[in-house]
């Protein structure tokens, strides 16, 4: 019988606890963020303290509409199913206005999804799917990050103009590896034309066996390799490369290495002279990046990485759509997103009526290296909205509803 | 000996370099008690294993009612009609001795595949009438976890007679029982051998037990049959006093 | 493939078995002996990498450094390995068989978060080993110096713990022990003292085998969970307790992967086959093949007794239908008193009460432990959303036919899971399940691969979430009914008397593997309703429904509420659902403070919640008035 009492005391106290409701009237607006912390902190601690930062100085400006910001944050444990119930908690115990956040493709997927039967605005922040707007977007989500298929556009512009013949390809055997390669392989055959794909390696994805994979791509004999490694991943082939002599006289392109979150851990073996999608950031000088580059130093006594950029901006979005809706209506707050307009450490971004992807650019360059420590050099600012396709062709992407 | 239940021909059987059983041949007919004897290692148990398909012989042929079994599974020659009780206990843990008799009259009916009924309504009263035989009845709603193991030979014997068995293959049925006990229950198994025509064949070394109860023995010794008789045969029988009485055992 | 490249990938696949081996060998030595499945074992040789790492910056990167880094990393981990016997694991050596896994899974979610506390996030890539950062030159192809001596390690760790093993009095008692366990308790050995060492030994080993990487592998979290399910299908494919075992499938293992790699895609009668993708599963590919050949891995040799150190399961007491009704209407009465969100974590819980019911059945009273249950619930999962999206079926007819198709699964994997007992029979479950997550992960075509599905709403008159919560409760308190039903039916007794004995059961013409087969599908089924449940619930489902954590965590419940009872999993899934989503929310550290929790629970109810709370009325009840 103990047995059944302690279990009536349970459930009690979770009826209790549930039963704390939202707070009272002019309570600041509460937003639900919602992300992977635990699965991937390398990449999402900087992105916590970028929206930390955001959010104070948003406050400190009067907050919007008259009324402060909180963001309620979730770790949704890098689950879809789990992102799913928190997304749920969020919005009918927290009584968020809408959702942003999310890091893995497929969790990022599902909060979509979500948000269209909830019928809720949902941000995503930093997933790179590029279904998330095309093959599987919806009026109600939209997406901030450089996607996938965007940073590789970025890239073929240098690609195309070495114009070497063979290409070796290496990527992380998921979704975003996956359309990493497609895109890149369409992309850069459109441009040059006869261009071949000697050797293609799917590598499990943190586990890469780093000497085999090297040694294969040695053995295709390729001019010039695509990947689209990152993190341990990518340390490990860096090394194991360098060590075997694969990079000798190879060209190499590597999405995101250029990313702080990516190079930093490299060290003085940052890979010399591939050309990468990054974030330089002791040395981007527009006002709009110093302003954010001071005050995160300031706050923090450490450097922003990508990361804390795209946490700052989400919030920045989330923020400018309120004001443009006035209201947190719902139908209100999609109208305001689509096609908003706003100031980000990156410069100005519009959110695209047509497929609800922002146009955030990113920087590509070269890895240099510099005092023992990975550097971008010869870098440049590409807009997002060059990267992306015509309109026709995402139209016919992207589901009619 | 056509009328024998079981007929054993030419068994044998090796463990890597040891012959364990070597060249065995004997029968047992309906009714009758057989005993195995022999010292430990003899090879008794391993003879168990093949007659009840749990250990196949390298050779020989075992018969029951005229039918070759070698190769069966001992599920299958359970269906058959033997019952046996093991040298170490083999019986449900976590059912109670009465649920452990129950099994056994389930499997015998064929009624265990059902998904649905409840177990234990069935065959309440066959498996106390089977428990009161075997002394076991005032323990029937013990868990056989808890029981002293001169019990489990009981109630493995209460299983083995919810079989109806024409068969009974008993290996050292009274280890862990005092003497008095265990002339009881060889007696009880004798009296039900003879009036439900059983054949049962037993392995024992209170040799007390065995001249009073077998009606022929048996003697193994490494694997070989060395003699074979009535009580009175293999007591005078010198090769058997040599191996077995007359050692220190 | 050249010979050149042959060789080369050969030499690849050798060194990375190295590591492998050192790992596994620890893994195999503790399992042997104490029977103890060491889920924290690669937690040891995550900290054997970042303890390297930390010691070569104190040491200085010399030879001299470097080499003294890694002989004190493996050390300083052999000692964490001790205190995690002797603090945690010692207390509970008499709990109920697996009990303990529970104990390490905690410390491995403690140990993540200390890790990260202590390193912070971001990787940390090691030098290389000072005089041996450049390549050697074989066939014009370059290897890394430091891989070739890795290669010699492998052979000579091997051939010291043979002498360790084959030579000291220590080495007689760990085999005596590997054999049989109480065997060695009969010799008057003092046990404590014998596990507290074999600990040290293996958890030098799996420190060894991770502060050896650090001039491959940058240190970071996802090392231990990625290193521990590597670890123990070597060790199972090898034998458990067989170190020249452990070392011929380390070494399989790692050259197939290489050799995936090496052969890269190829076109055989017309259609493209790409292996380099196969290194996502090759392992458990070669640990089915191995157990479906060979029930005992290539070199183990049959337990002497799969019994441990527990006693004999208790006896079940059948559920009290009185207490399950009022059960019953006070969920029923939940969505009128409490908010949304209540009703939304409880559809959860719901879920994984049937999933965690499902999997008790089979590893309690089937005595039939999986390690991949998660396959039929994700199966499940996957059937229910695609028979709905792909094939255009209404929701009701998929939430059907679903768990008939993880119930077809289950008929398949199941066939060749019960021709195997213990440990490997867990491992073959787990290889199945391991299998169908790399199908459904990559065919992107079908499955929509690593995303997975979406869209997968129900119907419209179940749309509201109270609805749907009634739903779920009628689906999931059925299916639990039902198995509880099905578990004292003469099949259910079937299982049990075939789990208390085999031969017994065997003796009395039962044919034991049938019903044993049966039962698989039973709970395979109604796992996959759970799944195709929990589907509708989300509106979408992904490949991380069949992984390895969705097992675990179905492990982790059933052994939290205590394997032997009956309300255990129910109960364990209801704590542990809900123990996340609060400490979750609450502190950033939720990881280790869940760990600790579990821990608590681990140490002071060693029959898991449910079980203990019974032992203590049981003495309350008998107290002398
Ligand atoms: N499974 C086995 N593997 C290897 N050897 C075995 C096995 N079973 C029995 N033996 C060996 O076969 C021989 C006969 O053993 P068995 O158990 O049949 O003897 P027994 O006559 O029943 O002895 P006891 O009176 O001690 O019960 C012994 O030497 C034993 O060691
Ligand atoms: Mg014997």
């Amino acid at each position: 019988m103990l047995t059944r009492n302690r279990f009536l005391a349970g459930t009690a106290a979770l009826v209790a606890l549930s039963m704390i409701g939202p707070a009272g009237a002019q309570a600041p607006i509460k937003i639900g963020e919602l992300n992977s912390y635990k699965v991937f902190p390398a990449f999402l601690e900087p992105y916590k303290k970028g929206w930390e930062l955001a959010v104070e100085e948003v406050n400190a400006a009067g907050g919007v509409l008259g009324r402060k910001i909180e963001i309620v944050s979730r770790d949704d444990n890098g689950n879809p199913g789990d992102a799913v119930r928190v997304a749920e908690e969020l919005l009918s115990r927290e009584g968020v206005a809408f959702l942003i956040g999310t890091f893995p493709s497929n969790v990022g997927l599902a909060v979509a999804d979500f948000a269209k039967q909830r019928k809720v605005l949902f941000i995503a922040a930093e997933p790179l799917s590029d279904k998330i707007v095309w093959d599987s977007g919806n009026a109600y989500t939209f997406r901030l990050r450089t996607s996938t298929y965007m940073q590789t556009a970025m890239l073929i512009s240098d690609a195309a103009k070495l114009n070497k013949k063979r290409w070796a390809i290496v990527y992380p055997n998921y979704e975003y590896g996956q359309s990493a390669t497609a895109a890149f392989k369409k992309l850069l055959s459109a441009r040059q034309p006869g261009v071949e794909f000697v050797t293609e390696q799917a590598t499990p994805l943190g586990k890469i066996d780093a000497g085999a994979v090297a040694q294969a791509l040695a053995d295709a004999k390729p001019d010039a390799i695509f990947s689209s490694l990152f993190g341990a991943d990518l340390a490990k082939f860096v090394r194991e490369g360098q060590q075997r002599g694969l990079f000798k006289g190879v060209e190499v392109f590597n999405l995101l290495a250029g990313e702080p979150e990516y190079l930093d851990p490299l060290k003085e073996e940052a890979p010399e002279g591939w050309y990468v999608t990054g974030y330089p950031w002791s040395e981007i000088k527009t006002p709009e990046h110093t302003k954010f580059l001071n005050a995160y130093q300031a706050k923090y006594k450490d450097y922003p990485r990508l990361g804390s950029v795209v946490g700052y901006a989400t919030i920045m979005s989330a923020v400018e759509a309120i004001r443009k809706a006035g209201s947190l209506d719902q139908d209100k707050l999609i109208a305001a997103m689509r096609g908003l307009t706003h100031m980000t450490p990156f410069g100005m971004i519009e959110y695209r009526a047509i497929d609800h992807q922002s146009t955030m650019g990113a920087y590509v360059g070269r890895i240099g290296v510099k005092d023992g420590k990975g550097y971008m050099k010869d870098w440049r600012f590409v807009d997002g909205k060059d990267a992306l396709p015509s309109d026709a062709e995402v139209l016919k992407m992207r589901p009619k509803n | 000996m056509s009328g024998a239940v079981l007929q054993v021909e030419g068994l044998h059987k090796a463990f890597g370099g040891v012959q364990a059983v070597a060249d065995v041949s004997f029968a047992v007919s309906a009714g009758e008690m057989l005993a195995l004897v022999g010292p430990n290692g003899a090879g008794k148990s391993t003879c168990f294993n093949m007659l009840n398909g749990q250990l196949a012989p390298d050779h020989g042929i075992v018969r029951l009612d005229g039918r070759d079994i070698v190769g069966l599974r001992p599920s299958a020659i359970w269906r058959l009609g033997v019952g046996r009780t093991f040298q170490i206990t083999a019986t449900f843990a976590s059912l109670s001795v009465r649920e452990n008799v129950q099994m056994a009259l389930y499997s015998h009916a064929g009624r265990l595949r059902s998904l649905l009924s409840r177990f234990g309504t069935a065959y309440r009263a066959e498996a106390d009438g089977l428990l009161q035989q075997v002394g076991m009845l005032d323990q029937a709603d013990r868990t056989c976890g808890v029981l002293a193991y001169g019990d489990l030979k009981r109630v493995e014997l209460a299983m083995a007679l919810a079989n109806q068995p024409r068969l009974l293959l008993m290996d050292e049925p009274t280890a862990g029982m005092a003497p008095r006990e265990r002339v009881a229950l060889m007696e009880l198994a004798a009296g039900l051998a003879r009036k439900r025509a059983i054949a049962v064949l037993f392995t024992e070394h209170d040799m007390d037990v065995v001249f009073s109860q077998a009606d022929r023995i048996i003697v193994l010794d490494r694997g070989q049959l060395i003699a074979g008789g009535t009580p009175e045969e293999v007591r005078a029988n010198p090769a058997v006093r040599a191996v077995y009485l007359g050692g220190t055992h | 493939m050249t010979f050149a490249s042959i060789l080369i990938q050969l030499l690849n696949g050798l060194a990375a078995a190295a590591s492998l081996f050192l790992v596994s060998a620890g893994l195999s030595l503790i399992f042997g002996v104490t029977r103890i499945v060491n889920f924290a074992h690669g937690s040891l040789y995550m900290l054997g990498l970042y303890g390297a790492y930390t010691l070569i910056q104190a040491l200085g990167r010399t030879p001299l450094g470097f080499w003294s880094a890694v002989l004190l990393a493996a050390l300083l981990v052999g000692l964490a390995g001790v205190l995690i016997e002797v603090l945690i694991l010692r207390r509970i050596y008499r709990a109920p068989e697996l009990f303990q896994l529970l104990a390490t899974f905690a410390v491995v979610l403690v140990i993540k978060d200390i890790a990260l506390f202590v390193w912070g996030a971001e990787d940390l890539v090691g030098p290389r080993a000072p005089g041996l950062g450049m390549a050697v030159e074989i066939l014009g192809k370059r290897i890394p110096a430091y891989d070739l001596l890795l290669i010699a390690i492998g052979p000579v760790v091997l051939a010291a713990l043979w002498l360790l093993l084959t030579r000291t009095r220590w080495g007689a008692l760990v085999r005596a022990a590997t054999q049989d366990r109480e065997m060695v308790g009969a010799l008057g050995v003092d046990q404590a003292k014998l596990f507290t060492s074999v600990f040290f030994v293996g958890s030098v080993l799996a420190g060894l085998g991770g502060a050896l990487q650090i001039p491959r592998e940058p240190a970071n979290l996802e090392l231990d969970l990625s290193v521990i399910a590597d670890a123990f299908v070597v060790t199972v494919v090898g034998g458990l307790g067989s170190i020249g075992g452990a070392f011929l499938a380390a070494i399989i293992i790692g050259v197939a992967k290489a050799f995936c790699i090496g052969i890269g895609t190829v076109t055989w009668f017309g259609t493209e086959i790409v292996f380099s993708k196969l290194t996502l599963v090759v392992e458990f590919l070669i640990m089915a093949l191995v157990l479906v050949v060979r029930p005992y891995g290539l070199l183990g040799r049959p337990q002497a007794a799969q019994r441990i150190a527990t006693d004999p399961a208790p006896p079940l007491t059948a559920p009290s239908w009185k207490i399950a009704a009022i059960w019953l209407v006070l969920l029923v009465a939940v969505p009128l008193a409490a908010d949304r969100y209540v009703t939304i974590l409880l559809t959860d819980i719901f879920c994984f009460a049937l999933f965690a019911v499902s999997l008790h059945f089979i590893m309690g009273p089937a005595g039939m432990v999986s390690f991949g249950h998660a396959a039929y619930f994700g199966l499940g999962a996957y059937a229910a959303g695609l028979l709905f999206k792909r094939a255009g079926l209404p929701m009701e007819a998929a939430l059907v036919l679903a768990p008939l198709c993880a119930g077809a699964f289950a008929v398949v994997y199941g066939w060749f899971c019960v021709r195997l007992s213990g440990v490997y029979l867990a491992m073959l479950t787990l290889a199945f399940a391991q299998i169908s997550w790399s199908i459904v992960f990559q065919w992107d075509s079908f499955t929509g691969g690593s995303n997975g599905v979406f869209g997968v709403w129900p119907s419209a008159w179940l749309a509201d979430k109270t609805t749907y919560y009634y739903l779920a409760l009628a689906c999931c308190g059925a299916g639990i009914a039902l198995l509880w039903r099905v578990l004292f039916s003469p099949f259910g007794f079937v299982l049990r008397a075939g789990r208390d004995s085999p031969l017994r059961a065997e003796a009395i013409g039962i044919d034991l593997r049938g019903f044993q087969w049966a039962a698989f599908v039973l709970v395979g089924a109604l796992a996959g309703l759970a799944g195709a449940v929990y589907a509708f619930s989300k509106g979408s489902i992904s490949p991380s429904a069949i992984s390895i954590a969705q097992s675990t965590d179905g492990l982790i419940m059933v052994l939290l509420g205590g394997v032997e009872t009956l309300t255990g999993p129910i109960a364990g899934a209801a704590i542990f659902t809900w123990l996340r989503d609060e400490v979750a929310r609450r502190t950033e550290f939720w990881r280790a403070v869940m760990g600790l929790v579990i821990l608590a629970i681990v140490l002071l109810f060693p029959q898991g919640l449910v079980g203990g709370l019974k032992a203590l009325a049981a003495r309350w009840r008998e107290r002398p008035a």
